[in-house]
């Protein structure tokens, strides 16, 4: 059976779909929730390296590092803003996040 | 052939499972731990697919850096996780619902298109080098000023974390600079006459 660029579309859909239900299933706690965005962003880099290795085309690679050096940007950000946030109010629980509702 | 098929299903099956996992898991430190699994085993496949530079630096940034983030702070804050994880049966069925729908959505793009016969002209064709090679040939050429803004993007989160996260406490004694460069003889040195056998 020869792996072709199905399966490995296939696949990454599957975990995007995981993250997405993940996203919503975890929807108080913010740590998960930064955890499944990490899956999404993982299923597109498997789409595109997929892409690239199915076309002979490098681009895709390059993107794929881009979206890496973004995710690594992200989660350090966010775990930042949520140990400021820990320390100003004693909780990370999304839905006591509600300063600005107003 | 076979083997990749075998490799194929192998990774992929275990990134799936630890995938749920990470969603499923009560206990967060479970989480950033299947979490880890799901990289790893990410990283195999894009060794599959050939880009064995992406694969180690998914290993060396996802697993060496950003989940060992992710274990800090999920260990450093004192979150009751338990009450965190209410309200995950409840939402189950909606959250069953839209992830059906996204699936189902991507399954329609993902089988209803057929990929032309002949590959298009690839705008940076691989040619012979060892991926590593290839792709460092491409980043820094056509792809520069990418370069640059990624290298950009992580200066600002790094610069942004630090002024996140660091705290000025009270009573700390710190290096100021400023001072130091301005001292002068005149203020810091003092000279006396000291009288032989009285001290001063």
């Amino acid at each position: 059976m020869v792996i072709g660029l199905t399966h490995y579309l296939t696949l990454a859909a599957i975990l995007f779909t995981i993250g997405v239900a993940g996203i919503i299933l975890n929807h108080k706690n913010i740590i998960v929730i930064l955890m499944s965005v990490e899956l999404i962003l993982l299923a597109v880099n498997i789409n595109l390296v997929a892409f690239s290795t199915h076309s002979g085309d490098l681009t895709g690679q390059v993107f794929a590092l881009l979206i890496l050096t973004v995710a690594a940007a992200e989660a350090a950000i966010g775990l930042a803003v949520l140990v400021a946030y820990y320390r100003n109010r004693g909780s990370i629980a999304v839905d006591d996040i509600n300063a600005l509702k107003g | 052939m076979q083997a990749e098929a075998v490799f194929f299903w192998i990774f992929s099956a275990v990134l799936v499972a630890s995938a749920l996992a990470v969603i499923t898991a009560r206990n967060p430190v479970h989480s950033v731990l299947f979490l880890i699994l799901a990289f790893v085993n990410a990283a195999g496949l894009f060794l599959l697919m050939g880009a064995e530079f992406l694969g180690m630096i998914l290993v060396v940034v996802y697993v060496g850096a950003v989940a060992v983030l992710f274990l800090f702070v999920v260990l450093l804050l004192d979150v009751d996780f338990a009450e965190l994880k209410q309200g995950f049966v409840r939402y189950l069925p909606i959250g069953a619902l839209i992830a059906l729908f996204v699936a189902g959505e991507l399954g329609y793009v993902a089988f209803g298109w057929n990929a032309s016969p002949e590959p298009a002209a690839a705008a940076t064709p691989v040619g012979g080098l060892s991926n590593t090679a290839a792709l460092g040939r491409v980043l820094y050429t056509h792809y520069f000023y990418f370069f640059q803004a990624a290298g950009m993007i992580l200066l600002t989160a790094m610069i942004g974390a630090i002024v996140l996260t660091l705290r000025h406490k009270p009573g700390v004694k710190r290096q100021d600079i400023a001072a130091q460069v301005a001292r002068n003889p005149a203020s810091s040195v003092e000279l006396r006459k000291v009288v032989s056998r009285a001290g001063l």
